[in-house]
């Protein structure tokens, strides 16, 4: 069902989208000259955020810094969505925000490629693009804000279950879906540390949860019975990892099994504090967002073209700047445990 | 069973069997007992793979309460599907009665439990009786106007809710301890969808209501003619539908101690999966409550299962969509070979 809604939804949005530009075509022309000379400074910069799925705390989050970072700079901000994560499922929201000449749409992309179509028409229609949180190929947007080296995130999980579990046994991983770009370059990487630096840790399964909370936890509870010696769940994505902490709460396992992994602070605020988990890792999402925003303002300005090297100024969060294939790095993730966990409020 | 039940004596004789052995033939004949025996033995295969799926207090447990959300919706769609309707709007339903029931317990945590269930049931079954009026008055299919109320109720959800997520801390204690709670060894949310499949299924076997739900299946035009309140009747299975559909929303919520715009998206197709595989027909007329609880058990414990017993997890579509393929030949084969049979008595006479 949800592939056959996704494209009745796809089939009328582009009708939609092509009966809107026939009928804008008459002004269009008018009309972007006009902008051009008016200069950016008298009209405010629009910046439409488009998370992975709405109802997603972690893109809540980032998306309120992104709205805080665009009220600093007097722009107008904006935020759309589908409720679902499938990788087509960003297009029509991408080809309408095209559609409306929006100056700057920052994506979390749900696939590396099936969007780039789409972000392509986009810009060629005069929008910068800025990937943040999961990127889509390098030549198809301005600008990645990286979260945190893939290295540096795995490298936290990975030493954060090692330590719960004293450096030997059996663990398994429970991630979002399985085709989602950051945690397969994780997960990946994840392997890479334990055969390297962790010869008595064994990863013996892998799973899916497609980041819904049902089977997240059903796949946890599978786990879990599938391998009796397991010590220690790693799940990198926040669904994941709350669902799990959730199933194993209320399990024979609480407390044997250790669980870590990327969670915000308040949907894991009652597991850190019954027991379940000792720590967990994130970066801050809400600075993710606001650097996101700076940046999308920064190319819709003229500023910086995405090129390696150029800098620019993100409100708060000081000067950034620009790296290799146009990624803008954010900084190192940060853990979350029982003595801090109260500090954070998202 | 309901053609069996309801021909003329002319056509088969009285039988000759005691009460006894008639319940008995009736239970080793029917589609139900082939379904119990396929979820029996994949149980079986799979604790004697790994016993903890079986015998862990963990895994008796979950083996019960995960059809829990999913056997309250086939009950409800059993009920539908009979009328020779079906209501695809399940999902979203249970959407917006997870939701309401978070938000509820967000503003106040010291509400009362059985008041929220309450008030998910009438949300449920108001949503319920929009889908009856519309399939009863408009004389449109019930696929087509339920399609359509899904995306209207998802819409309106998805408006409602936008990016707000109602997390563990959102819900009292108390409420997120009857996602695992149990009694006697049985959770409380599985006692919960046992109450309500006895309940329907002495309705649909013994009340006059029930058996004309049955009627109208087999032939509405024949239940018109006939006199049957059809409209009266379609609406009430409706209803019936949504408020259960609602009450699953509560127990979602109880077992995930979450909800948000996209709880119960794409749950209405397992729902009727769960039907079609329990051996009610699609058309209406036949199966019976049973069967759709059993093909629910089946449906969730395959899910668990698959993976244990070495089948890769992206083959579990592909098992599922065998054994609804399996069904429906199962189905067809047996009400050609009782129409034979039925030809056979009736050419004997």
């Amino acid at each position: 069902m949800k592939t056959r809604g996704t494209r009745f939804a796809a089939v009328t949005a582009v009708a939609l989208v092509a009966s809107m530009s026939l009928a804008a075509c008459g002004n269009k022309d008018e009309e972007s000259p006009a902008a051009g000379d008016g200069g950016s400074e008298s009209s405010a910069t629009t910046v439409t955020f488009l998370p992975k799925n709405l109802g997603n705390p972690y893109f809540e989050t980032s998306d309120a810094g992104g709205e805080k970072a665009v009220g600093e700079f007097d722009g107008t901000y904006d935020e759309v969505g589908p409720d679902a994560a499938a990788p087509d499922a960003q297009v029509p929201f991408i080809d309408t925000a095209a559609q409306q000449g929006i100056n700057a749409l920052v994506i979390s992309a749900n696939d590396p490629t099936a969007l780039c179509d789409s972000i392509n028409a986009a810009r060629d229609a005069g929008t910068k693009v800025v990937t943040f949180d999961s990127d889509t190929s390098p030549d198809c947007r301005d600008l990645f804000i990286n979260q945190a080296t893939a290295e540096g995130i795995a490298k936290v999980q990975v030493d954060l279950i090692t330590e719960q579990i004293g450096d030997s046994g059996e663990i398994a991983i429970l991630s979002a879906a399985a085709n989602a770009t950051n945690q397969n370059a994780w997960i990946k990487l994840m392997e890479e540390q334990l055969e390297a630096d962790h010869p008595d840790v064994k990863l013996v399964d892998t799973v899916y949860g497609d980041d819904d909370d049902q089977t997240s936890f059903d796949k946890t509870a599978a786990l879990l019975s599938d391998h009796p010696n397991l010590k220690g769940i790693i799940s990198p994505t926040t669904v994941g990892v709350a669902a799990a902490a959730r199933y194993l709460s209320s399990s024979e396992f609480k407390g044997k099994v250790a669980l870590t992994g990327l969670g915000t602070p308040n949907q894991m605020r009652d597991y850190v504090k019954d027991g379940t988990v000792t720590s967990f890792a994130l970066w801050n999402p809400a600075d993710l967002g606001y650097l996101a925003a700076y940046a999308a303002k920064a190319l819709a300005d003229g500023d910086i073209t995405g090129e390696e090297g150029d800098s620019f100024e993100a409100g708060d969060l000081g000067s950034y700047e620009v790296g290799a294939d146009g990624a803008v790095l954010l900084g190192d993730p940060f853990v979350y445990d029982a003595d801090n966990i109260d500090d954070f409020d998202f | 069973m309901s053609t069996t039940e309801q021909t003329p004596d002319v056509l088969v004789a009285p039988s000759q069997q005691s009460r006894g052995q008639r319940a008995l033939r009736a239970v080793l004949g029917s589609r139900e007992l082939a379904i119990a025996i396929v979820l029996v033995a994949l149980v079986a295969a799979t604790t004697a793979r790994r016993p903890s799926f079986l015998t862990g207090s963990d895994g008796f447990r979950d083996l019960l309460l995960s059809p829990s959300v999913l056997l309250l919706l086939a009950i409800g769609q059993m009920v539908v599907i009979v009328t020779r309707n079906v209501d695809l709007s399940v999902g979203s339903t249970l959407g917006i009665s997870a939701y309401v029931c978070g938000s509820l317990f967000s503003a106040d945590q010291e509400r009362s439990v059985l008041v929220v269930f309450v008030i998910c049931v009438v949300v449920g079954a108001g949503l319920g009786l929009v889908n009856g009026l519309l399939v009863a008055f408009f004389r449109v299919p019930a696929l087509v106007i339920t399609l359509g109320t899904m995306y209207v109720f998802r819409g309106v959800l998805k408006n409602v809710a936008g990016a707000n997520r109602i997390t563990a801390g959102d819900f009292p204690a108390g409420f997120e301890r009857l996602g695992t709670q149990q009694v006697l060894g049985i959770p409380v949310l599985t006692i919960i969808g046992l109450v309500v499949l006895v309940a329907v299924g002495y309705y649909l076997r013994t009340a006059r209501g029930g058996r004309e739900l049955y009627a109208i299946g087999s032939d509405p035009d024949a239940a018109t003619l006939y006199g049957l309140p059809v409209a009266r009747r379609v609406i009430t299975a409706f209803v019936l539908c949504g408020a259960l559909a609602g009450l699953a929303g509560a127990v979602t919520a109880a077992r995930y101690a979450t909800a948000y715009s996209g709880t119960g998206s794409g749950i209405e197709l397992q729902a009727v999966a769960a039907v079609v595989i329990g051996g009610v027909a699609i058309f209406g007329g036949s199966g019976t409550v049973w069967g759709a609880a059993i093909g629910a058990f089946l449906l969730i414990t395959i899910n668990r299962a698959l993976p244990i017993l070495g089948i890769s997890e992206y083959w579990q579509g592909a098992v599922v969509g065998a054994l609804i393929l399996g069904s429906i030949c199962l189905d067809r084969y047996l009400s050609a070979r009782r129409a034979r049979h039925l030809i056979e008595a009736r050419d004997d006479a």
